[in-house]
């Protein structure tokens, strides 16, 4: 279409053109309209060659482009589909919506994956779920037969849904038999595991539990133990008994060092020890947290309560020995000054009184004035000696302390940091495990949750299992209702067929006989009725016979005598002859009354018939005037011709003259032939048929009767012939 | 109907006869009485009794051929 386009545009633009050009190219044409047509013409041609291979390239390159209209061009004219095919290729096929199948299954397969990773504790339901996968379409179920396989070994919901994705593009089916088995299997390991799992965090537990007793009680009994003794150690120090009550005291106070030392250490070693074995439960609650196995759960969160409590109560005890031991020290390091200065003392009593004994204290009636006059003045210097030490001690007491209270304030400074360390770790601890609670608690909310969705979930599947089958069990029914009607119908029109079979061949049988003894009695009758029927036919000869010789009393120009006669005879004799009444009654009235003319006479008046036809062969409906009479006549005096002629097989047109007629008709009546005569004679037109018309009507009559006389007869013979029986 | 051909061929010539001798004795009469003897009203006249006796014979030769229209007038 678009070539045709072109091709007309340019053929306009060029015609636009010429008559734009116009009278000067036509005188140009004029003149050289020989030389230059040849150049004419082949631009022309070359023009429409471009027009038509620019088009052909216009199409191919849009099609390219548009689909569509390729479609519509191949669609519209014929044979471009080919060439489109060789220059472009093949068609594009047409686009497919893509089947959103995956988006909708997403959802789903993450809240059935997350659903069934919340729930795998209980083989049941795991099971349930995988009934219900089966049912569900074959993407969802492999993914979900997947993961009820990793969820038992992965517990956080989040490496579940890692798993799914992972194991969501490479699946396969597994068969219900082989995971119910895995599962089984499984849950069996699971179980082996959590019980030794379990065993092993009791016994852990209890070994820790019980050396952590034994680590407090140790504590306890060196914080009993150093109270103990830095009690006796005031008391020693403070108070102003006898020297043998001292030395017991003193005896007294090494035995309580002694019991401190030795319960210090042993609250050092059970300390030890039952830090190693909370390590050790550590150790094992780790190993059980990373078996993962979600029943342990509750016990490992006791377990690590437990050991927390118990390094609680640890480093509670630990921190109070600490307190008790620096309390200790600082007063055993008073202790020791004090003695220290007690020593000093006596030393330097002794270097200023040697003979003084140690125990001046009993001794103050033995003193003499010098004595006690240089004990004075030891006394004063001492006094004086102590007060400058006093004074110097004074400021470095200040500066002591305010060191002291730096220190101090150091140590309590670490002791603060250490305690609220620990303080931190223990409360880091108590959170953690609170939040574990806190999941836990959580984790069996959602449990049980999950549980009764599916528990619903279950209902549903229920139902609807029972509506499936509900549905199968009525098709079932259904077909084999079906089923049985069919075969039932086949063995009844077996059954049938059987009886019918045999009835027909009963009723063959009956037939068979009915119609030989039917047979026999019609033969019987059918002489009767033979011999009846040859009798009647006898008859009916007769009176046909009879009438045949009435009509030959026909004379030479007289008819013959009224045939009613003989036709009564017939009628009257052969009253039951249906046939040969319907012929007496087919029979011309003209010939009952008044007889016909034989033929002999019949071809005797012919001529002169023919004479007269001759003679008024010109004249017809439209030339009958007395001259066309005078005209007609001299054409039959004129006309020379055979008196006889053979018609021919067929009248052709031609034949239809009047005198070729009559020449056949004459002929024809020479041979005996008075049909072919009459028939000839009325094909007569004009004044030559109302002239042979009477001739023509007794004719006919003639052949009628002769005709109904002769079937009369050839009947009643064939009647005789039938009825005769052969010999 | 050969014999009515013939009838009318009878007809027609004792016509034309009848005619023409009556035409012929009219012509005489009216020559003699109007026409001062003249030859031509016997002519005339004979040449009318034989015409109308063609006339006649024709007519009956013609008159099976005839055929008579009837004027229907619309209502």
């Amino acid at each position: 279409m678009l070539r045709v386009c072109l091709k007309g545009a340019n053929a306009a633009a060029r015609k636009c053109l010429c008559e734009r050009a116009g009278h000067p190219l036509q005188h140009c044409r004029r003149y050289t309209s020989a030389g230059d047509s040849g150049s004419v013409a082949g631009k022309i041609v070359a023009a429409s060659l471009l027009t038509v291979g620019g088009g052909l390239g216009g199409t191919i390159l849009y099609a390219k482009w548009d689909p569509k209209f390729r479609a519509n061009v191949e669609k519209n004219v014929p044979y471009s589909d080919q060439l489109f095919g060789m220059t472009l290729g093949p068609p594009p096929p047409p686009v497919v919506p893509l089947p959103k199948k995956p988006a909708k299954v997403e959802p789903l397969q993450i809240s059935t994956l997350s659903e069934a990773s919340k729930e795998s504790k209980q083989p049941k339901v795991k099971e349930k779920v995988k009934a219900k996968e089966k049912e569900a379409p074959v993407e969802p179920a492999p993914v979900a037969e997947e993961t009820p396989a990793p969820p038992p070994q992965s517990l956080e919901a989040e490496e579940c849904k890692e798993c799914a994705h992972e194991s969501a593009p490479a699946l396969q089916e597994r068969p219900v038999e082989e995971v119910t088995a895995r599962l089984a299997e499984q849950d069996k390991a699971e179980q082996d595991t959590l019980a030794s799992l379990t065993a092993g965090l009791d016994d852990t537990l209890g070994s820790s539990a019980k050396l952590t007793l034994q680590a407090i009680g140790a504590q306890e009994a060196a914080l009993a133990a150093i109270a103990t003794h830095t009690q006796k150690l005031k008391e020693a120090m403070d108070s102003e008994s006898p020297p043998d009550r001292k030395s017991s005291q003193w005896r007294v106070l090494e035995e309580a060092l002694s019991e401190r030392n030795r319960a210090v250490d042993n609250a050092a070693e059970a300390l030890l020890k039952a830090k190693g074995e909370l390590e050790k439960l550590k150790g094992v609650i780790n190993s059980a947290k990373e078996s993962k196995i979600d029943t342990a759960r509750p016990q490992i969160l006791a377990a690590e309560e437990n050991l927390h409590s118990m390094i609680v109560d640890l480093d509670k005890v630990a921190t109070k020995v600490q307190t008790a031991q620096s309390e200790a020290k600082i007063v055993s390091q008073y202790s020791d000054l004090v003695n220290e200065a007690k020593a000093q003392f006596q030393k330097e009593l002794e270097s200023i009184a040697p003979e003084i004994q140690a125990n001046w204290r009993g001794l103050t009636g033995k003193l003499s004035m010098d004595d006690l006059n240089s004990l004075i003045a030891h006394a004063h210097r001492r006094i004086d000696q102590l007060n400058r030490e006093l004074a110097e001690q004074r400021v470095r007491e200040q500066i002591h302390v305010e060191k002291a209270l730096e220190q101090q304030k150091l140590e309590d400074q670490k002791a603060l940091e250490q305690a609220l360390a620990t303080a931190l770790e223990h409360n880091r601890e108590e959170m953690r495990l609170e939040q574990e609670r806190k999941v836990q608690e959580v984790r069996d909310v959602m449990e049980a949750e999950m549980r009764t969705q599916l528990r619903r979930q279950a209902a549903a599947h229920t139902d609807h299992l029972r509506d499936v089958l509900k549905v199968q069990e009525q098709e079932l029914r259904e077909e084999a209702q079906q089923v049985l009607g069919s075969k039932l119908l086949e063995q009844e029109t077996h059954f049938r067929k059987l009886s019918q079979e045999q009835l027909d061949a009963f009723t063959l049988d009956m037939n068979a006989a009915h119609a030989r003894l039917k047979g026999i009695e019609e033969a019987i009758d059918s002489h009767v009725v033979a011999e009846e029927e040859a009798r009647k036919a006898h008859q009916l000869w007769l009176s046909v016979e009879a009438l045949n010789y009435s009509l030959n009393t026909a004379g030479a120009d007289a008819p013959t005598e009224p045939l009613e006669d003989a036709v009564r005879t017939i009628k009257e004799k052969c009253a039951e002859n249906e046939f040969a009444q319907a012929l007496t009654l087919a029979l011309p009235e003209e010939s009952l009354t008044r007889g016909v003319f034989s033929e002999a006479s019949l071809r005797a008046r012919f001529y002169g018939i023919r004479q007269l036809a001759r003679r008024v062969a010109l004249i017809d409906e439209t030339r009958n005037s007395l001259y066309q009479y005078f005209l007609s006549y001299l054409q039959s005096v004129l006309l020379f011709e055979r008196e006889q002629e053979a018609p021919p097989a067929k009248l052709a047109p031609e034949d239809l003259d009047t005198f070729k007629l009559l020449a056949y008709a004459t002929y024809s009546i020479e041979h005996g032939d008075l049909e072919l005569a009459a028939k000839f004679v009325n094909q007569l037109r004009g004044e030559s048929r109302r002239v042979a018309q009477d001739w023509l009507k007794e004719a006919r009559l003639t052949l009628e009767t002769k005709q109904v006389v002769s079937l009369l007869s050839a009947y009643a013979n064939a009647v005789g012939l039938g009825t005769t029986q052969a010999p | 109907m050969a014999d009515e051909h013939g009838r009318k061929w009878d007809r027609c010539f004792a016509d034309s006869a009848v005619k023409t001798v009556t035409g012929l004795g009219v012509g005489i009469v009216l020559s003699v009485l109007f026409f001062k003897r003249r030859t031509w009203p016997i002519a005339f006249s004979s040449g009318m009794g034989f015409g109308m006796a063609y006339s006649n014979c024709q007519h009956d030769f013609r008159s099976p051929y005839l055929l008579h229209g009837h004027m229907v007038k619309d209502q």
